[in-house]
């Protein structure tokens, strides 16, 4: 690379750099304005003392974590037996959990609402129907991080070695496998986090509080409370970001965007 | 020979091995079909069924085809999906590869795919309402270049409309293609620089006959990618322009969903199925893409 490479390099980078940063700064900076003539963290205030941030801030929390529990419970056995016993069946469990790129977050809730919303199987006002949906939802992202996980480590001589010491298939899975894809399993479940955290599409059309409706809700309402929302919900995806690099080094989880 | 009786070595357990190696991923299975295959299915089987009679029809296509309304919606998306991936294409691959072989210092690369992580999944609701700060017509930067005798609101720009939204959609889509482009900018080897200089090549010379080509497929791939990551988009348009202002694909479906807008239910089945449709072709480009793409990454 010549000099005028280096120069037109800086260019785009500060380009990219101010494109990412501008729309932040003015949020914040917005933020910060609830109160006449100074700068205040009143909007923050405002925002952490409602009561309908105090459900849906922590309803959300626990649409992630428990989106995040049946992930690893369905995932991890899963890809760990297609590894173990059945590798013929690989590229269709591959296709099904490519399946929701092919599916837009709201094509797939139409099609939620529209199966489940008749009387056999009536079943759309389940909060499950929402964690299964999330699950759904993560499931390119943690199954893949699952699996590369599960590539590095011998699956087959594990296994073998927990048996031959007399393992069952619990403590296998529990105390052998589990640990060993300890990073990945991780790395998955920020990512969910941070994807269902942000999550409006599901969460609005199975009318079930969550942060990402509320944030719509406020900007249709609010001025400077959906800046500090806006800014909560950055700073969370900022930690789960961050925390994976921590765990895992940015080639793990081979991470791709969330629902838009 | 007529006494050597051909039989297989007795199997120990192999059957019944085998079905329990099935019920293993049963689970799963029970779980793709409840939440993710039947729900789409659905879609599916009643956009090709009568919704009186419930007989066989391809009459609710025909009228996607034939409605001007949802045929706006979805030339509505697809533009914006074409203009975003192609400029988030571009301005991701400069980024990418500026980062990447463009000098700069080594941090550089590790932020920019830190930003990109966090950026790429910083969308919908919390995005929009970020750029409402900065372009909306009080927002930061408005008032910056107001400041400066520079109204972009005198100028036919707003934040509410197709340059708007995309400018917007930009946000995810740039950061994707610094995730997505990544490995194929590594795979261009220096060695190749250096025999293209040796032979006396020009830049120009280098890019056009070594490292476009070797570059094309993953571009088309991954500009592919980001169309359909634009196509598929929803909460970000609706919660920017309330779902009035923008007639995208997916804020159809969204206010079908609410209420029969389009006053005709197998007409909505037929919407939603046309986007799994683009959808499928866009992934299934992508994956062909891709696997020619990575003949030249080792």
């Amino acid at each position: 690379m010549k000099r005028g490479g280096v120069i037109w390099s800086w260019f785009w980078m500060i380009l990219g750099i101010l494109y990412f940063f501008l729309p932040l700064l003015a949020t914040f900076i917005f933020s910060l304005k609830a109160v006449k003539d100074v700068y205040s963290f009143k909007a923050y205030a405002n925002v952490f003392s409602d009561p309908a941030f105090q459900l849906r801030f922590p309803a959300s929390i626990l649409w992630s974590v428990l989106t995040i529990i049946a992930a690893i419970l369905i995932f991890v056995p899963t890809a760990y037996w297609v590894r173990l016993k059945v590798p013929k069946i690989r590229p269709v469990v591959e296709l099904i959990t490519l399946l929701p790129f092919v599916v837009p977050a709201i094509v797939y809730v139409f099609g939620l609402v529209r199966t489940y919303s008749q009387p056999p199987l009536l079943i759309v006002n389940s909060p499950g129907l929402l964690v299964a949906g999330y699950t759904v939802l993560s499931m390119p992202y943690m199954y893949r991080a699952i699996d590369t996980g599960l590539r590095a480590i011998d699956v087959q001589t594990l296994t073998e070695a927990a048996q031959s010491l007399g393992a069952g298939w619990g403590t296998i899975m529990f105390r052998v496998i589990f640990p060993n894809v300890r990073v990945s399993i991780l790395s998955g479940a920020f990512l969910s986090f941070a994807i269902v955290m942000g999550e409006y599409t599901l969460a609005q059309y199975l009318a079930k509080p969550a942060f990402a409706p509320y944030i719509a809700l406020l900007i249709q309402n609010k001025a400077y409370e959906p800046a500090a929302a806006t800014i909560i919900s950055f700073a969370l995806i900022w930690a789960c970001m961050g925390i994976i690099q921590v765990i895992g080094g940015e080639e793990q989880g081979g991470q791709i965007a969330g629902g838009h | 020979m007529s006494q050597v009786e051909k039989r297989d070595a007795p199997k120990a357990r192999p059957v019944s091995q085998m079905s329990l190696a099935w019920l293993g991923v049963l689970p799963f299975f029970v779980f793709a079909f409840l939440f993710l295959l039947y729900p789409s299915s659905t879609i599916v089987v009643r956009t090709f069924q009568d919704a009186e009679t419930g007989n066989f029809t391809i009459k609710n296509l025909l009228k996607l085809l034939s409605d001007p309304y949802v045929l706006g919606a979805y030339w509505l998306s697809i533009k914006i999906s074409i203009v975003t991936a192609l400029g988030g294409a571009i301005f991701g691959f400069l980024l990418a590869y500026a980062a990447i072989r463009g000098g700069l210092p080594r941090f550089m690369r590790s932020s920019l795919m830190t930003f990109s992580g966090v950026a790429s999944n910083f969308a919908g609701v919390p995005l929009a309402f970020a750029f409402i700060a900065l372009l909306s017509p009080t927002g930061m930067l408005t008032n910056w270049l107001k400041a400066v005798g520079f109204n972009i609101y005198d100028y036919g720009f707003t934040l509410f409309k197709f340059w708007g939204l995309s400018l917007v959609y930009m946000y995810f889509q740039f950061p994707l293609m610094v995730l997505i482009i990544t490995p194929a900018i590594d795979g261009l080897r220096r060695e190749w620089v250096e025999a293209s200089e040796n032979l006396g090549a020009t830049t120009f010379q280098y890019w056009r006959y070594v490292a476009f080509p070797i570059l094309l497929p993953s571009l088309m791939g991954c500009t592919i990618l980001l169309f359909g990551n634009a196509f598929g988009a929803f909460a970000t348009a609706q919660a920017l322009t309330g779902g009035s202002a923008m007639n995208l694909a997916t804020i159809v479906i969204g206010s079908q969903l609410r209420g029969d807008v389009l006053g005709d239910p197998g007409l909505g089945y037929a919407v939603a199925f046309g986007m799994v449709i683009v959808m499928t072709v866009v992934m299934v480009g992508y994956s062909v893409l891709q696997r020619r793409a990575e003949r030249w990454l080792k």
